[in-house]
């Protein structure tokens, strides 16, 4: 039977789920209707959102290894002084693409990946909203890493540091197509972030379970929306740069160029203003990580979730009012250094207002030490050291002093690898269950622990110290006799011991995946929806939408779970609610898996990468773009009757 | 399920399609639009930055653009409106049959600002390459363009779409009045940009 003809059948005939079709009989068909088409092409076709949430995460921790090597690479460069393992030119594009590679292809869309991956099971719905979007922005993600680390192979990778300022990434300084890579690879994962800031903001405000109103959504699920309508706000900034950068190093605009009026500081604004903001939108969803494992370890609800909540919406909207404090240095009116330093100053108060409530409930709750909770401890301890040196650089007078030194460094990996990597670690552990149905190795987990925590404090603390002895940043060696030996020297020590720990913890997630799947739904107890699931999901995650009645579902459930139910079993449909009390409203249908996002992303991949080499490029390689598009919206099936309503 | 189910309310009787907010392409569309807002409004910001490094604005010798073919353009994107409000009614009332008639309005009213759009580019009387204020003044124009050629795209595949069946589903009639709400955002944005481009060069001379 076609869908058309299904939707001609009266209500009573369509399949729906409920109290006559659930169980086993009910999980098989959701199971046909909401499986990828079989092989390859099936593959290719995804448009799961548990199946791109994967995706993106595995990419990005391949990048962070590949961005780590490089890591590695600079620290035995610099484990003693006049070093010549590592010449200065190639070490200016080890150093850009390491930071270009963590920022853009590792945190955000390792971020996004396990927001895309758990939201929806979070919320208690059956996919994401524009699944194929998703789907789409997960391979122009792919292509844009791709486009960087072929050029690094190819040896025309850039070399102009992950923030590309010119004039030296301008036509006259930056010869050859190096930074034309570096800006192209931004507009792809622009394109790929924004494409899933919009699908996660249309899920989390339009697909709530029943009764899962604003105010009692998942913590994560508020640092999603925060940090997504931040990828909205600021993305467009850096790609509007990107975009003015390659015109002036294409065509001839001037946009950056002081000679013909232009100004290079348009860049170091319109790139910060993005770039600022990107610093918590890698660190919003850590601290929604934070939040829901610091709640399962301490069995119970977080301490003033309105706080914590209001918290998040703070940072979201302080940061965009920060950027300039990257600028310092370049010459700002008096009233500009006062404002900037007291609004820099001032996203410490939700942090910590954040910090003191995790603490409270900890405090009031009963902790299990776990893997998941060690790494929430190690994030606070570091991320506050980092907070700190935060509100020292944000003071202007040391910050003209310690601006492109060590001391940098050293603060925004506390802050970045603290405040972000840390808390993502001890996320994959918790979820790492929910993902394959199975458990990583506890003791495992615990040697790699404490090798990347310890490992990690001996690599980046020295370099405080390095830093306020002066030495530069971005220079590939130094001379001796100037008291840098020594932390170098421990700083590259620590490099390697964090190196180890992280295959350890790659080992610890490869190992598990030989066992059986003994994880059952909800080993750690947890009260969360995703719980609710299966370890793993099935394609359809829930065999009946849930229906929520407090900010803990699954603590307070008891016996059973309370569904709602009738939608359809054998279309894809979803459950769409109101945005602040989520009333059941409508249901929709959810698209079906399709190769055309794959292809719409090829097509945009080609022209993106000719129009590095000709303006026209723009203009003929968005013919095969559009023909993509097309084929993508344009209904499949043949068109249905609208479908008969019961009044 | 790791618990059991205990059903509450049979959402059967739920909709299938509904306009404006409460779909979801609504939400989508406004998050695009919100992205190109984003776009436009720091484009309007390296608009007036560049402008504070120049004494006058358009900078001698550069005449400010003509008037004519820009005025024409945004005439013409204002009087769109008219058949656009009748497409989006006609939509939400469910009358296919003035959808479909009003469709290929729109198409023609795109291939119009098309060939003005065209005489504007010949008269900004500055070239991209000359100086930063030639750059981002055809910036906001390419910007602009870009904007209605999407936009003209997608009213193309609209209209051939609801010339099939498929018009039948109330859900590509969901499409037309998002369309057309997507059409107001692109005239709305314009109104500033004819500002930058054509009156704010004449008034800082």
């Amino acid at each position: 039977m076609t869908a058309a003809e299904r939707a001609k059948q009266p209500p009573t005939k369509v399949p729906r789920d409920g109290p006559k079709l659930t169980g086993p009989k009910l999980e098989q068909r959701l199971e046909s209707t909401w499986s990828n088409p079989p092989g390859f092409i099936g593959w290719i076709s995804s448009v799961d959102h548990k199946d791109i949430g994967r995706r993106y995460v595995i990419t990005a921790l391949i990048f962070l290894a590949l961005a780590g090597v490089l890591a590695i690479a600079m620290r035995l460069q610099l484990s003693r002084p006049d070093n010549d393992l590592i010449g200065a030119a190639r070490y200016n594009e080890i150093f850009t693409m390491h930071g270009t590679t963590m920022m853009f292809l590792f945190a955000v869309p390792v971020m996004q990946g396990m927001q895309i991956y758990l939201t929806p099971l979070m919320l208690g719905t059956r996919s994401n909203a524009f699944p194929r979007l998703n789907a789409f922005s997960y391979w122009t993600y792919l292509a844009g890493g791709c486009l960087l680390w072929v050029a690094f192979v190819l040896n025309i990778g850039p070399d102009v540091g992950w923030f590309a300022y010119p004039p030296l990434s301008g036509p006259q300084y930056g010869v050859g197509k190096r930074a034309d890579i570096w800006a192209q690879m931004v507009t792809f994962t622009e394109i790929a972030a924004l494409a899933a800031a919009v699908s996660l903001t249309a899920t989390i405000l339009k697909q709530k379970a029943p009764g899962m109103s604003l105010a009692r959504m998942p913590i994560f699920a508020w640092a999603t929306l925060v940090t997504s309508l931040m990828v909205i706000f600021s993305m467009p900034s850096v790609a509007l740069a990107s975009g003015m950068l390659l015109s002036d190093r294409l065509v001839g605009t001037h946009f950056f160029n002081p000679a013909e009026r232009g100004d290079a500081l348009l860049w170091q604004h319109l790139f910060w203003f993005f770039g600022h903001p990107e610093v918590y939108i890698i660190f919003l969803p850590a601290t929604g990580f934070v939040s829901e494992i610091v709640a399962t370890f301490s069995r119970r609800s977080i301490v003033l979730y309105p706080v914590v909540v209001m918290s998040l919406v703070a940072t979201g909207i302080l940061a965009f009012g920060l950027w300039v404090h990257h600028m310092f240095a370049t010459g700002l009116p008096r009233i500009g250094y006062s404002f900037y330093t007291a609004a820099s100053m001032s996203v410490s108060i939700p942090t910590g207002l954040q910090i003191f409530c995790w603490i409270a409930t900890m405090w009031e709750g009963r902790p299990r030490l776990q893997v998941p909770l060690l790494y929430v401890i190690a994030f606070i301890f570091t991320f506050v050291i980092g907070g700190l040196t935060g509100v020292i650089i944000a003071a202007v007078p040391l910050d003209l002093q310690l601006h492109d030194t060590y001391f940098i460094v050293a603060h925004f990996h506390y802050v970045l690898i603290g405040g972000a990597v840390f808390p993502l670690l001890g996320a994959i552990t918790y979820w790492y269950p929910k993902a394959t149905g199975r458990m990583m190795s506890d003791s495992l987990g615990k040697i790699s622990f404490w090798m990347i925590f310890l490992g990690f404090q001996l690599a980046f603390f020295p370099m405080h110290i390095s830093g306020i002895l002066g030495m530069p940043r971005r220079v590939y060696t130094y001379p001796a006799g100037m008291g840098l030996e020594l932390p170098n020297l421990l700083s590259s020590l620590g490099g390697l011991v964090v190196a180890a720990a992280v295959l350890l913890f790659v080992v610890n997630l490869v190992l598990p995946l030989r066992r059986p799947k003994h994880a059952g739904p909800n080993p750690w107890d947890a009260a969360g929806l995703e719980w609710a699931t299966p370890s793993p999901p099935r394609p359809y995650n829930f065999p009946h939408i849930p229906v929520v009645d407090s900010r803990t579902p699954l603590w307070d459930a008891g016996e059973t779970l309370s569904v709602v139910h009738g939608l359809r079993v054998e279309d894809r449909e979803l459950l769409l609610t109101t945005v602040l009390s989520a009333k059941p409203d409508l249901r929709e249908p959810s698209a079906e898996p399709s190769a055309w996002p794959l292809i719409a992303s090829l097509a945009l991949t080609v022209m993106f990468v000719s129009s590095i080499f000709s303006p026209w490029a723009v203009v003929f390689g968005a013919v095969p773009v559009v023909i993509a598009l097309t084929a993508w919206f344009w209904p499949k099936s043949p068109a249905p009757e609208p479908e008969p309503v019961i009044s | 399920m790791s618990l059991p189910p205990s059903f509450t309310d049979d959402l059967s009787g739920l909709p299938t399609h509904a306009f404006s907010h409460r779909s979801l392409t609504w939400w989508g569309i406004i998050g695009f639009m919100v992205i190109e807002g984003a776009a436009f409004a720091l484009t309007i910001a390296a608009y007036f930055f560049l402008m504070n490094q120049e004494q006058e604005w358009a900078p001698r010798p550069w005449e400010p653009p003509g008037l004519l073919a820009g005025t024409l353009f945004t005439l013409v994107m204002l009087l769109s409106e008219i058949p656009n409000t009748m497409i989006k009614k006609a939509a939400e009332a469910y009358d296919v049959g003035t959808v479909r008639k009003l469709l290929p309005v729109m198409v023609a009213i795109g291939a119009l600002l098309f060939v003005i759009r065209g005489f504007e580019f010949n008269s900004l009387n500055v070239l991209w390459y000359e100086n930063a204020y030639g750059s981002i003044i055809w910036a906001l124009l390419f910007l602009h363009t870009t904007h209605i050629v999407t936009d003209w795209g997608d009213t193309v595949v609209l209209w051939r779409l609801m010339e099939t069946p498929h018009s039948e589903d109330p859900r590509r009639l969901v499409d037309t009045d998002e369309n057309a709400l997507y059409w107001r955002f692109v005239w709305l944005s314009w109104l500033p940009i004819y500002a930058l481009i054509y009156w704010v060069p004449r008034l800082f001379r």
